[in-house]
């Protein structure tokens, strides 16, 4: 089967400063990887790196046959900062519809096509009763919704999601894993960066990162207490039978820090998030 | 007609300036809604001030101030980037710098120049009652040009102002759109700084977008709100100049910013009332 992302002793990272080295992917149509490590542990820059905004600095690197950031329509990219649109006055259907912006030309209308896409996708994340409210009265995890619709509207074969699940209750999460599975059903693949180990497990593969590439491969054989201890550092405790993980987060607007804290439990078998 | 007509109709002046704030009220309402909306304040303040000593120059030499002040205005975006790719300054930091350097060096020269001591008034504070025909012409294709720009680039620059990340995925060239965005500032600044002046065009790129942004849920209809804003200023400043003998480009923005502030105090009071 022809790959989606195709990665060979990849390495990437800013300038002269490598931030993870030595990534081997192999990513098929409907497949979705999981990139799970502490904060500055890489897996955002090569999600980055896939998306064409970073450079790779050595190593080779193919997204949908072409080389990153060529085929940006077959692309839909969350990124990780998404909070600085607040002063723009736009409704929420407005933004949904954004993700449409690049299937046609520069002054046509909306076809058919885009509108069914931008019904389906609020649909599907339940926020077409806010489609005309406004996106700055929108709370953070109604927002997370919208972007995700957002995501989905694209129609694209291959998504890139940066800490999709941040600010979703647990109703929103079991929308988006829904979501996601449709996604995958229609063959487009996915690769999501997450401190959630939860989330994590719905993945085919994990791929563990701490400035290199820990252990890559199916949940159950990579999440082992070693495997953990050695992505997380000191940022995992074990407690009792479980290692829970309690990575101090940092967004990057300054927001206020919060703890994230997900349990798993220590047994290849059974696992879960707390 | 009475004292809120007959100002215009009796004075070619008077509708001289009229057209040309018109025209300014319109150039920055486009532009005032994405220096709003992408947070470009700072920038365009540094612009604004920054024209000052490529106007003496050209003054001194004899040569067209408009020239002068797109070279002040090409200056400070080379200078930001230059500093801001060589250095670890932040891009505020380097606005600031060359803000307040490209500001400084403009008063030594005005200082120095015995023959523009007059003219620093006319430059700060622009002649809008002494705008000529020629000047509302060069409004009007630049008001024209900038307009075509920006609905050329309304989506790349609605996605700029959303999430610069995500355009540049989509396969949009940010940078590019970005320096477009700069240079339509750039361009506003230049066209309007001899009717309003080079302090006080800053507050027509803010005032009226601001109070678009206020009331507004989409972005076309900010800057429609901004336009109305800037023209409605234009003509209460214009006139309250012509019966009071006040500055008029001091008076237009002082409209603008006191339409601001009573929209802002009127929805909060809908707001309070509401809850």
């Amino acid at each position: 089967m022809s790959a989606t992302v195709t990665a060979r002793r990849l390495t990437v990272g800013y300038g002269s400063q490598i931030v993870l080295d030595g990534v081997d992917a192999h990513v098929p149509p409907g497949a979705a990887v999981a990139l799970v490590g502490s904060n500055g542990s890489g897996k955002s820059t090569l999600l980055k790196t896939v998306a064409g905004l970073v450079p790779p600095l050595s190593g080779g690197i193919e997204v949908l046959g072409a080389p990153p950031g060529r085929r940006g329509r077959d692309v839909a990219y969350l990124s990780q900062h998404r909070s600085t649109a607040l002063a723009l006055p736009l409704r929420v259907i407005d933004v949904v519809r954004t993700a449409r912006f690049d299937h046609r030309s520069r002054f046509a209308r909306r076809t058919p096509d885009d509108d069914r896409a931008v019904t389906e996708a609020m649909e599907r994340l339940e926020i077409t009763g806010l489609a005309e409210r406004a996106y700055s009265s929108l709370s953070g995890g109604q927002r997370q919704r919208v972007h995700l619709a957002q995501i989905i509207a694209r129609g694209a074969s291959l998504l890139l999601l940066d800490e999709p699940t941040a600010a979703l209750d647990a109703p929103g999460r079991a929308l988006y894993m829904e979501a996601l599975r449709a996604e995958r059903a229609r063959g487009a693949a996915v690769i999501t960066a997450t401190h959630d180990l939860g989330e994590a497990t719905e993945c085919d593969r994990i791929m563990l990162v701490a400035r290199r590439v820990v252990a890559d491969g199916p949940p159950a054989e990579v999440l082992t207490p070693d495997n953990l201890l050695e992505t997380f550092g000191l940022g995992l405790s074990r407690v009792g039978d479980r290692l829970v993980v309690t990575e101090h987060l940092h967004d990057h607007h300054g927001h206020d820090d919060h703890h994230d804290h997900h349990g798993y439990h220590d047994g290849r078998d059974d696992h879960h998030q707390h | 007609m009475g004292p809120l007509v007959d100002p215009f109709v009796d004075n070619e002046f008077m509708l001289r300036a009229l057209g040309a704030g018109v025209l300014v009220s319109l150039c920055c309402a486009v532009v005032g809604t994405y220096v709003v909306l992408r947070g470009l304040a700072f920038i365009g303040d540094a612009l604004a001030h920054g024209v000052l000593p490529g106007v003496a120059i050209a003054a001194i030499l004899g040569l067209p101030v408009i020239a002068g002040a797109a070279a002040g205005a090409a200056v400070m975006i080379g200078g930001v980037g230059l500093v801001t790719r060589r250095t670890r300054l932040s891009g505020d930091s380097a606005i600031g710098l060359l803000f307040v350097g490209l500001l400084a060096l403009g008063v030594l020269i005005v200082s120095a120049a015995d023959s523009l001591t007059g003219d620093l008034e006319a430059i700060l504070f622009g002649e809008f009652l002494g705008v000529d025909s020629a000047d509302v012409w060069f409004q009007v294709v630049t008001t024209l040009s900038v307009a075509l720009v920006a609905a050329w680039s309304a989506r790349p620059f609605l996605l700029l102002c959303l999430d610069p990340e995500q355009a540049a995925a989509m396969g949009y060239r940010v940078a590019v759109h970005h320096r477009v965005m700069l240079a339509l500032v750039a361009a506003t600044i230049v066209a309007s700084f001899q009717t309003v002046g080079a302090l006080l065009v800053f507050g027509m790129l803010l005032a009226p977008a601001g109070t678009g942004a206020l009331v507004s849920r989409r972005v076309g209809s900010m800057m429609a709100v901004a336009a109305a804003v800037g023209v409605f200023a234009t003509y209460l400043g214009l006139l309250a100049s012509y019966h009071f003998a006040w500055a008029a480009s001091a008076a237009v923005v002082v409209v603008a910013v006191g339409i601001f502030f009573v929209v802002f105090a009127v929805k909060g009071a809908v707001r309070g009332t509401g809850q």
